[in-house]
């Protein structure tokens, strides 16, 4: 099992008020699945893929990646999990401003004291990878919102992590940019094996997806698999 | 590590770059700070080695005992009249005290002399040969009075420099010129090589020899008959000097009759306690300029504290975007660290240059000597690091102890 969630709480303090974001979730994904998460804004997706990509901890609870209790490791080997292990694409995309597409993709090289030559080749296969050979000295400013989600791709796939976290990829962008994304995600699934965990509000990016997961007020309240010729037809949707 | 210092180092330059006012308005602080170290370094050691050579040129391992009692301060009472100090006090000292290798005496004033239609108000020392030996003078021609010049009170001169320039025209040979002191004819004999400015500033080449014997009965007259203006005498070894010193006042009290509890009626200096006279004045001036350095440098690096904390906050999402990749706290330490390192050594380089060119500029426009050495410009460099990693460990820990995913959510 690749990711095992028992029993997860997260409570925010705001001085007397109490937000329970997560109460008592579980959820467990194997390796190579597509998992697309929906749901109301507010019932807690977002606070679930923080606690997932290692970004945040859960206040009660047991998350553990790969059979590794996340919940005792210190905040450099939670790093060297997020270099190495995890890729996570933003709804904003999350770029370094004013930094070339090049150097953004490189980024999670750049920690690991890679020599430079090693970075330049990874971060350009990794561009070309989602269509974006030949803007490498691009910098976010001189991308359309599509190109730029596609950088914050390249840059959470070359490292070559096992799970690609994607919290709302789509949410900022057009329909037809949103289908390029989603090719994108579902090559790597399908083609790569990568585990893909997908938060959105729409049902047809939801349907890129093998298995859909519900959650309201901080648990889940469906999960179903929808492989079976769920998925739109290129022509249509 | 070497490629994540690189780009880092890179990154910080142009971070630095896309706000120019701001990193060089940062910058001024270190700047006038690195420049007044690099100022008063070159300026402290410049004077500290003019003393030295100064110092040399009284001769070597010499004590100067002059009459007239001492004042708090070191300054001399009763100057000039008095007759505290004579040849026999020379003469027995040394014949009292073996650490004494030498000893010679002298007698001066400032008065007209005379060659041919020029003349010129300069300083005539009557000697004994002994003294030009104890202050190491040597000739560029001729060459020193004898022992029996001075039995013969022979009217005899040795020249210094500027007085050779004042009183002889370019190219004329001295030596074996006859000129006039005080209307009394004296031959030239002797051309003295130039020494410079004394340790106390004076010009050491306004000067003319005769022997004491000939300045006592032809130019100076024989009211006080014997005393003299300073005894001067020279051990073998440096460290003789002190115990030298003590010798002398025992054997001075003891022949003017001073007793215990009254104060000395002469003076007794070493050749170091009077280059460090002359030190405690440059260390003035160095003091004042390490003032100015501290505060500049102080300022300047609450300025990289100040900018740094800034650009924490501005580039908050950028240090949880790069957590949320893998970058550990001391990767997001390091880059700030380097950044402030990035500032504060852009500042010291530009410091170094100030203060060179303030350095030459001292010498040119007050005339003190200044000297640059590597190692100053080395301790600057040091000194500008220092500076940035001390200021910007604050800044860099607070990025570096973010929580990234409220590091991520920041406005
Ligand atoms: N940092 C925070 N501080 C306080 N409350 C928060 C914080 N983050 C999220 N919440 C609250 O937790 C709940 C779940 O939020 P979130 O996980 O962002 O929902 P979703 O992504 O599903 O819209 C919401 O009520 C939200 O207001
Ligand atoms: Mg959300």
């Amino acid at each position: 099992m690749l990711i095992e969630c028992q029993d997860l709480w997260k409570i925010y303090r705001l001085g007397d008020v109490e937000v329970q974001a997560l109460r008592g979730l579980n959820l467990s994904i194997e390796q190579g699945e597509f998992v697309a998460i929906m749901g109301a804004s507010g019932s807690g997706k977002s606070t679930l893929m923080n606690i997932l990509g290692c970004l945040d901890q859960p206040t009660r609870g047991r998350y553990s990646l790969n059979g590794v209790d996340v919940a005792g490791l210190r905040s450099d080997q939670l790093a060297e999990i997020r270099n190495g292990q995890i890729g996570f694409v933003f709804q904003s995309f999350n770029l370094i401003p004013r930094t070339s597409a090049l150097e953004n993709a490189q980024l999670p090289l750049f920690y690991r004291g890679m020599s430079l030559r090693e970075q330049r080749a990874m971060a350009t296969s990794a561009l070309s990878r989602v269509g974006l050979q030949g803007r490498e000295g691009h910098y976010p400013t001189q991308l359309s919102g599509g190109q730029q989600q596609r950088v914050a791709i390249a840059r959470a796939l070359v490292a070559g992590p096992s799970l690609l976290l994607a919290d709302e990829p789509t949410g900022n962008l057009d329909t037809e940019s949103s289908r390029e994304i989603m090719a994108i995600l579902d090559a790597l699934n399908k083609e790569q094996g990568m585990t893909i965990i997908l938060v959105t509000h729409e049902t047809d990016i939801a349907a890129y997806a093998d298995r859909e997961i519900v959650i309201k007020d901080g648990r889940v309240l469906l999960d179903r698999n929808t492989q079976a010729g769920a998925r739109p037809s290129p022509s249509g949707a | 590590m070497p490629a994540f210092i690189l780009l880092t180092v890179w990154t910080a330059v142009r971070v630095l770059g896309r706000n120019r006012l701001r990193a060089g308005l940062t910058m001024l602080g270190i700047v006038i700070g690195v420049g007044a170290v690099i100022a008063m370094v070159s300026i402290g050691e410049g004077a500290k080695a003019a003393v030295a050579q100064r110092v040399a040129s009284m001769g070597t391992n010499v004590i100067i005992i002059f009459p007239g009692a001492m004042t708090t301060g070191g300054v001399r009472s009763g100057q000039g009249g008095a007759v505290t100090l004579t040849v026999s006090d020379a003469l027995d000292l040394k014949k009292r005290i073996p650490l004494l290798h030498e000893t010679g005496w002298g007698k001066r004033d400032v008065m007209q002399i005379v060659n041919g239609n020029k003349n010129w108000n300069g300083t005539v020392n009557g000697v004994s040969p002994s003294y030009l030996t104890i202050r190491d003078w040597s000739f560029t021609s001729g060459g020193a009075f004898t022992q029996q010049d001075m039995d013969t009170a022979a009217s005899v001169a040795l020249v210094g420099q500027t007085t050779v320039d004042n009183l002889f025209d370019a190219g004329e040979e001295p030596v074996g010129s006859v000129i006039r002191i005080k209307n009394m004819p004296f031959r030239v004999i002797g051309v003295l090589a130039p020494k410079g400015q004394s340790a106390q500033g004076s010009d050491q080449d306004d000067i003319i020899f005769i022997p004491f014997t000939a300045a006592e009965r032809k130019i100076f007259g024989t009211q006080f008959l014997g005393s003299v203006g300073a005894v001067f005498a020279s051990t073998e070894r440096q460290e003789d000097l002190a115990p030298a010193v003590e010798q002398i006042r025992e054997v001075l009290r003891l022949r003017h009759r001073l007793q215990p509890g009254q104060e000395d009626d002469f003076m007794v200096r070493t050749q170091v306690d009077i280059g460090k006279v002359q030190e405690g004045a440059s260390e003035t001036m160095t003091l004042m300029l390490f003032t100015i350095a501290s505060i500049s440098l102080l300022v300047g690096g609450i300025g990289i504290m100040n900018i740094l904390l800034v650009s924490v906050t501005e580039r908050t999402r950028e240090i949880g975007v790069r957590m949320a990749v893998g970058a550990k706290r001391r990767h997001i330490m390091a880059q700030f660290l380097i950044e402030a390192t990035t500032i504060s050594l852009l500042g010291g380089c530009l410091g170094i240059v100030l203060g060179v060119v303030g350095a030459r500029v001292t010498s040119v426009i007050a005339g003190w000597p200044t000297i640059i050495s590597p190692d100053t410009v080395v301790t600057a460099f040091a000194f500008s690091v220092a500076v940035g990693l001390f200021f910007g460990l604050y800044p860099a820990n607070k990025a570096a102890r973010l929580n990234p995913i409220d590091a991520l959510r920041y406005e």
